[in-house]
Order: C-alpha cells, then structure tokens, then sequence
C-alpha cells in the first residue's frame, strides 16, 4: 500500500474531536468550523537492510571524498563523533542507528588496521550521557570495548586542555572545537537527522564547540534572523555555522560525514492512535485513547513522566549518505522533507499546538517552564518553510501542563534563570546582555557541566534565544491548562480552556479568526505558499 | 484612661502559648494582657516628663512576649506588670529636655528612644558602655532608681505606648520629631534605628554580597537603612543586597528600598550562590544545600533556628552573620560556625555610632538623598560613598539621629499598614502575627484618636 502524504484537513460539523497532546496526557478539542489540521505525512518504509545500506554509503560516498575504507590506515588518530541523547526523538528501540552505524565504521577500521579509536559524544554545552543512555546509543559491544579504556568520552566544551582554537571565520566567529576531533587524520560524525536544521556544517560547528564559538550564533540576533531553522537559505543559524564549518575544513580538519534520516513512526502499538487521523480510529484505538487519558489524568506527573519516558520509538532508518559534508547534508535534507513536508496555503491568525512530554533537552527528565517554552516557540513554531504558518501579529495558543518543576540534577542554571531572570525580563536581548556572561561563567554550573549531568549554565539563555523569533513575530501566546504563574511568568497568557483561550486571542486576531492546528508530534514540516 | 497591663500570671501565660501554637498573637485575648483604667505613672525623678502616645507600634519582640515565646533570659531585666509599648510617637505634656540637651516645650512631638540606661536609673557613673555611648548594651538595666526593664515597655514604673493614660520618660529618651515627618513615619525611627545600628555594625564592606533574610519590618528598614547609609557615605557599598521576602508585598517594598533581588527564602542560597559565584555541596546534585562560598555578610532578620540554620549555610567562610530579628531558645548545629570560622553577632538596639560621613565633603550628601544600593538588574551598584577620600575622623552621632535621616528619605510610615485604637487589641495583635500574610508590615495602635484604617 502506498504511503499517504501530509494532509490539510478544513473541520467541518462530521469532524471528530481533535487530539492535542498535554505535556505527559493528552486530550481532544472540538475546533471551530472552518479551522484547519494539518496532519504529518504517513511513514516511509524503512530501509530493509540498514547494515547493507550503511555499507554501502559508506563504500560509495557523495561530493569530494573517498570510500571510507581508502581514508583509514594503520598507525592513524581516528575520532567518530556521534549526536547525544538529545536525538532522536522519543529515543528510538534497540539498536540505535548511532550503533548500527559505529559498528560499520569500527569493523572497517578494524580492517585497516587502525588501533588509535576515540569516541566522542558531540555534547556541545548539552548534559553528560549517562551510561545507560551511551550503552543504548552505541551497544553494549561498542561501550564494553571501549569506556572501560578511556576511548569513550564525551565533549567537555569547559576543558582548556581538549579545545583547540582554529581562529576566526571572516565575520569575527571563534573557531574552537574539541581537540582530539581537530587534530584527528580523520573525524567520523554520526548524525541523527530528526529535522532539517540537524547535521551539515552543524554538526562539528556546534556539537563540538564552546561556549565561546557558540556565542557567535547562539544569540538573539542569530535567532531573529532565522526564519525558520528549517529552512536553510533563509536561517542565519545555517549561514553561521556554514561560515564556521568551511572554516574548520580549510584549516585542514578531515571530516567524514555521516547522515541519517527517520521515518515518522513515532509511538509504539499501545499508543498507535497518536499518529492517526481520528476518523480513523477503529475501536481499539477509541479504546487505547480512553483508557489511557483517563489513566494519565489520574497518575501523579512523576508517574506519568516514567511511563512516557520509557517509551522507545519504533522509528526507522530510511536513508543513510555518507562523504563530504555539503553534498550529504543537501541529501539528507531533501530526503528529511520527502518525509516530513506538507502543502500548505496560506497563513493563519491563530496556531495552536498541543505540546507533548518531551523535547531534546529533557530526555529522562522534566519539561521545566522554559523549555515549554523553546518546544512551543523555537521548535514548533519553525517547522516551516517559506513563511510562518501563522501571520505576523498572529497568536500561538499552546496546551500543556506548564508546571513550575525542575530536575535540578540536569538544568540547575534553569531554575536559577526562571527566579532571577525572567522576574526581571522576557526580552531575550536585555536578558542577552545583562544576565547571559554571569551565568556563562559561573563555576558551579561548570563544575556541574563536566561533572554530573547538568546542562551548561548558558543553556536556558540558548533555550530562550531559540523563542526570540516567534516573540517577534507573534501578537500573543496563551498556554491552555497551564500553572497561571508559571505562564505569567514566560510572559504569556494562561487560559484555562480552548474556548478560554480563543476569547483571549480575539482581542487581537478579531472575533473572527483563522485557525490551523499543526497535529504534531509526529514531525512534520509546513511548506507555507 | 485605657491601659493594656501584661500581668505575670503562669495560667494566661500557658493559654497565651497555647493560643498562639495556631498563629503568632491568636494569644492576646486570653493571655497575661488585660485591657484596665489605669493611671499614668508617677514621674521616678528629676529629669523625667509624661508623655502622651499618639501611636504606639507593635513589635515582633511584643508578639514573642504576648504569645508566650520569649527566651526566659528575659525574666530578671523584666518587671510586672508592665505596659507594652517601646515604639511611641508622642506629645509632651510637660516642658523637658531633649536628649541632646534641647528644650523641649511641653506639646513638643517626640519620638522614645526606650532603652533605660543609666542616665534613666539615676546611676552615677554611668557603666562603661552607657559612658561610651552604648546605651543598648547598659550594664545596669536591673538596677538603679526604677524597677528592672531592658526598656521602656517591659518596665513596671515607666508605664508604656499601648496606654491612653500616658507614660513617663527620662530626658535621656527624649528625640523632637522633625516638622515634615508624619507620625506613621515617626512611629517607625525606633524600629529603623536598630535597623542602622545592625547594618552599621554588621562589618559590611565595599562590592560585599549581602544577604538578607526576612523581610518584615526588621528586614524592610534594614534594607531601607543600608541603601540610604551607603548612598551617603555612612556605611560601605555592596555589591549586592539579596533579600528573602515571603510574601510578593514584601518582595515590592524590598526592591523599593533597594534590594537589588528580593525573592521567597527558599530561594535566597540559590542567588547568594550565584552572586558570590560559589560551588555548593550537600543535597542531590544541582541542589542549593550549603555554599561553599557565599554572602560576606548575612543579616538575619527572623531570628529563628531555621533562619540561623539558612543563614549559617549562606555565608561565606570568615564572613559574618548578624542576628538582627530577636531569637530565642533555639537548636541549631554551630558546626559550619565552627569550620567555616563564621563571626555570629547580635545586634540590639541602638545608641551612638561613628559616622565618617560628618565632617566631610560627603556629610553634605547626608540629607535626603537616598538611592537605591544598586541602579537596576545584576549590574554592580554605583558606588556613592565610600571610605576612600575621608576628609575628617568619624565623628559620634546618635543612632536615632541617623534614623530620622533614614525615616525621611526612605519614607518608611509607608509600612504602616494598619491602625486600632486599644479596645480592639485582640484584633490588632492578631493581626501582627498575621501581617505577611495579610499583605500587612507594621501594624499600630492609634492612641490619640482611635481610629481604624
């Protein structure tokens, strides 16, 4: 059977009740008459063999490099970098496609003949794995072989003695990336391509940086100007890295670059209905819908935050190109679209999106307040392409819990940003230059940084950076069903309903609005016309 | 004449305990206080006068004495029965003389200084520390001419503020309200003066991190105190002053006065932390439990074992903690005190302190100028004063002078938040013990005219 593509739905008097997801549950909306869904495109078939595919872009690789066999000798420094926890996204079952990958790659070194392997967990300033998520990423043969000998590490963007400043790019940019991967005679990435933005140039640029080359594109500034993430000629996020990436490789960095995508299978059998149009649903899902909202609804959060937590992905590999960096990431990003995009025309006055319990940054962890706020204005906001798919002046009406809970083991430094900076600002500018440094260099985030398993002490700036665009461009955000102080204090509206929320958003859309529900996760991409 | 008299009765003392296990001054109606026709009391001696209350405070060490919570070290520098009452505005009824040697004619406005030391009990030579100008720390306030009393207000001869019939008070008490200050603004020079005699002695230093904790009207004038003594060369600047308030009210005028961040307690260490930028151990990881580092001074505002405890973990090793709130028996573990070599100090009352700001070219900031301790958000304050550049030696002045300075520029009768007239004492006492969470701060008794507002 062929697979569907995206859908604009116009609701209509026989439209069901919509699902919008609530942080760790879920609930349905009945949408005005006229509204519109739009639906993710249906999953591609996965690869039938991913070994024999990864194999084979490894053997036959894309833009200016040899097969990978021809790049690796005895006696040679080999770094193979590879994305953290934060993708993809629900972690996906065993085996990870960081492994199946790693495995290609280490038995071809072994062939060569190479016995100076080091891997390397492309952090950025993101939190340490812990060794049940490395041994889930990589294996347990990749993780026994190599992290009881010190070969598997993780990128400590505060450790002087493991950065090496390249220089700067022609805008001013710092250019300083882990050491081992930029003295290696050759740096493997394996990537996870969740979405568009992921991988290229991006992937050493950032995932192995420091604060202080992030700082050149991780800013407001950067962040206004990328309009989307996902859209790669119209993203300075993309220029800058770019810039950097180009950098890296005439200063005689050897990249092998290795690029994935996924399907759109996102959730397991038992909440297979979360993917389905709901006319769609047969009984069982009607079933599998009541019993579990009504479950979640009563559960403690703690209780429902384990059970969603420990959902695995079924998702599957459905492409893998390997080469240079430029000619596989153009791949990879037209194969990330052929899944995720959708057809849509025009914009709308009002979005709403139902937020779920997860986003990169709180894997086996909470979703605090701010990164409610990075799901629903950095990510959410920009799956698109062209223009917004709300106008300018528009509303984002956003559904989920929004509880004032922090983990404070993993984000310290958020709990100190959502009581000490955002009671005094929301403007990601001011809070930019006055707060950002302090925070930046605080010993005690970086001793928990490189430590424990704390995001760096900047993160939530980042995470607030990512929303600067979507603050710009909208004319209100109303959270329905979230902690009113919590929402008060990100700035925005709190509504206890949809209905609530709508009366709201007319005092700036008009009593008369548009409205265009995104039914995500799983993830789409809106082509906005 | 209406009179509340606290009368020592252990049954009403045990009632009022009980009572007040439910809320701080649920007490009052069935404790020791009763309110009584009473006379005024009859003057002690040459140099005392009687005094008329036009507003009488009620106190957090009124409120620990009325809900049965007082440390029993009280007992002997106490006598019975007393009338309550050390924060008074009020007229004179007779002529007098001011403690400055002023005359003062009789329906002069004053302010009491309640502290009775030496000069008040007749004593000749004054002890050594009234001699030096310390009358808070008097040596003899079990003795002389007048019965035992630390002062006016727990003393058995001298009456007190919560009396129509008046009180009397030894010239040496005596300080004339300026003409521009209200009498809300002059009921609170007593409180404001321990609050500058705690910030003055709490060894604060340029670009410190201080840290308050409490922010009742303790807390509040002590902030108040701190940004107007700073920003006119009376007291080092800090960098910052971060302020545990509980109540959103008290984290408003916290900031009004000065306090570069006021927020809950719970979440004050994380903000020492970050200010002093340093580590932190104990707890589960990314937990705020004790710093390693922390506030160079700490000013304790509560007074309780939990706050001591807090305060203890937020200091830095060698820096200081002032107990400004007033304690009482408490248990707590000394030794982070001990390892960390953490000056603990009290910090009672008033009497002179030394004042590099007179006699220099910054004693002509001295008036009403003000400031906030720190401009706006995290930037480091800017600095008005400063030891540097000292024209003159610091010269002895009054506390309750540099409080009135205080209690102009900082306009601090604005935490006055309620009056009742003596018949309604119940009500006004619950209502103390209630105040932060009533959106409330210092609560009075109108004596003149009775009125409720």
């Amino acid at each position: 059977m062929s697979r569907r593509p995206g859908f604009v739905l116009e609701v209509d008097k026989s439209t069901p009740p919509t699902l919008f997801w609530n942080g760790e549950g879920f609930t349905v909306e009945t949408l005005p008459e006229g509204s519109r869904v739009i639906y993710a495109p249906e999953p591609m078939k996965a690869l039938d063999d991913p070994y024999g595919a990864i194999r084979h872009a490894l053997l036959n690789p894309l833009g200016d490099r040899d097969p990978l066999p021809a790049l690796l000798f005895a006696g040679m420094k080999l770094t193979i970098c590879f994305d953290d926890v934060s993708l993809p996204l629900p972690p996906m079952e065993a085996p990870d496609i960081r492994q199946m990958v790693i495995e290609t790659v280490l038995d071809m070194a072994a062939d060569a003949g190479v016995d100076d392997v080091m891997l390397v967990a492309a952090l950025a300033l993101h939190r340490r794995m812990t060794e049940d998520e490395l041994r889930h990423a990589l294996g347990h043969r990749v993780y026994d072989a190599f992290a009881p000998h010190g070969l598997l590490t993780q990128h400590d963007a505060e450790d002087p003695e493991n950065l090496i400043h390249l220089g700067q790019t022609d805008g001013g940019e710092d250019i300083e990336i882990n050491k081992r991967a930029a003295t290696s005679d050759l740096l493997i990435y394996v990537n996870i391509n969740l979405v568009a933005m992921d991988g290229g140039h991006k992937s050493v640029a950032t995932g192995l940086a420091s604060y202080r080359s992030l700082r050149h594109h991780h800013n407001p500034q950067t962040m206004q100007h990328s309009k989307s993430f996902m859209d790669a000629p119209a993203s300075e996020l993309h220029s800058s890295n770019w810039r950097m990436g180009r950098f890296i490789a005439e200063a005689g960095v050897k990249i092998f670059q290795i690029e994935t995508t996924l399907n759109t299978d996102t959730f397991p059998k038992s909440f297979e209905f979360l993917q389905k149009r709901e006319w769609e649903w047969n009984l069982r899902d009607r079933a599998s819908y009541a019993a579990s909202s009504a479950a979640l609804g009563k559960a403690p959060p703690r209780l429902a935050r384990q059970i969603f937590h420990s959902i695995k992905s079924p998702h599957a590999m459905t492409s893998v190109q390997a080469g240079e960096v430029e000619a596989v990431h153009a791949v990879t990003t037209e194969n990330v679209w052929a899944q995720q995009g959708v057809d849509v025309t025009g914009q709308t006055d009002i979005l709403t999106l139902g937020l779920p319990y997860i986003c990169p940054y709180n894997v086996n962890s909470i979703m605090n307040p701010i990164l409610v706020a990075c799901l629903g204005l950095g990510y959410f906001f920009n799956l698109y392409r062209g223009r917004p798919l709300v106008r300018e002046g528009g509303v984002l009406i956003l559904r989920h819990p929004t509880r004032p809970e922090f983990h404070p083991g993993h984000h310290p430094s958020y709990i100190d940003f959502y009581e000490q900076v955002l009671t005094e600002t929301v403007d990601p500018v001011r809070i930019s230059k006055e707060f950002e440094e302090s925070f930046a260099t605080d010993p005690w985030y970086i001793h928990l940084y490189r430590t424990g398993h704390a995001y760096h002490g900047v993160h939530p700036f980042y995470m607030w950076y990512w929303c600067a665009h979507a603050l710009e461009h909208l004319g209100r955000v109303i959270i329905v069903g979230g902690d009113p102080k919590a929402v008060r204090r990100l700035g925005f509206s709190p509504a206890s309903s949809l209905n609530d929320a709508l009366e709201i958003a007319s005092d700036v859309v008009g009593p008369s609005p548009t409205l265009t529900h995104l039914h995500a996760p799983p993830i789409m991409m809106a082509d906005v016309h | 004449m209406s009179t509340l008299l606290f009368e020592r009765s252990l049954p009403r003392f045990a009632a009022a305990r009980i009572a007040s296990s439910f809320g701080s001054g649920r007490g009052a109606g069935v404790g020791p206080l009763r309110l009584l026709d009473h006379e005024a009391p009859a003057l002690p001696g040459d140099g005392w006068v009687h005094i008329d209350p036009l507003l009488s405070g009620i106190c957090g060490s009124d409120l620990a004495t009325l809900d049965g919570r007082s440390s029993r070290y009280f007992e002997d520098i106490v006598s019975f029965p007393f009338v309550p009452g050390h924060e008074v505005v009020g007229l004179l009824t007779d002529d007098g003389v001011a403690a400055d040697g002023r005359a003062l004619p009789a329906g002069t406005r004053v302010v009491l200084q309640p502290v009775l030391g030496c000069a008040a009990r007749g004593i000749e030579p004054p002890c050594a520390a009234c001699a030096a100008g310390h009358v808070g720390n008097c040596e003899r306030v079990a003795f002389g001419h007048i019965r035992p009393g630390l002062q006016t207000g727990y003393c058995a001869d001298t009456g007190g503020g919560w009396s129509t019939s008046g009180l009397v008070a030894h010239a040496s008490q005596l300080f004339p309200v300026p003409e521009g200050l209200s009498d809300a603004d002059a009921v609170t020079v007593e409180p404001v003066a321990c609050a500058v005699h705690a910030v003055l002695g709490a060894g604060i230093r340029d670009d410190d991190v201080v840290a308050v904790l409490g922010a009742g009207t303790l807390g509040l004038t002590v902030i108040a105190a701190l940004t107007h003594l700073a920003s006119t060369g009376r007291c080092p600047t800090p960098r910052v002053v971060l302020v545990g308030a509980k109540y959103a009210h008290q984290q408003r005028l916290a900031r009004a006065f000065g306090a570069t961040e006021a927020l809950p307690p719970i979440q004050l260490p994380r903000a020492v932390r970050r200010s002093s930028q340093s580590l932190s151990f104990g707890g589960d990881p990314g937990e705020t439990v004790t710093l390693s580092g922390g506030a160079d001074v700490v000013l304790d505002c509560v007074g309780s074992a939990e706050s001591i405890a807090q305060s203890l973990a937020m200091v830095r090793p060698r820096g200081s903690v002032a107990l400004v709130g007033m304690p009482g028996k408490v248990t707590v573990d000394l030794a982070p005190l001990w390892h960390r070599e953490v000056r603990l100090a009290g910090a009672y009352a008033y009497g002179t302190e030394s004042d590099p700001a007179a006699g220099s070219a910054r004693a002509g900031r001295a008036a009403g100028s003000a400031g906030p301790v720190k401009a706006a958000g995290s930037a480091p304050a800017v600095k008005v004063g400063g030891r540097k550049g000292a024209a003159a030696p610091p010269k002895e002045i009054s506390t309750f002078e540099l409080s009135f300075e205080v209690v102009a520029a900082q306009k601090t009768g604005s935490l006055v938040s309620a009056t009742y007239p003596l018949a309604r004492f119940e009500e006004a006492v619950a209502h103390a013990g209630s105040a932060g969470r009533r959106g409330a701060v210092k609560i009075a008794f109108d004596i003149a005219k009775g009125r409720t507002r």
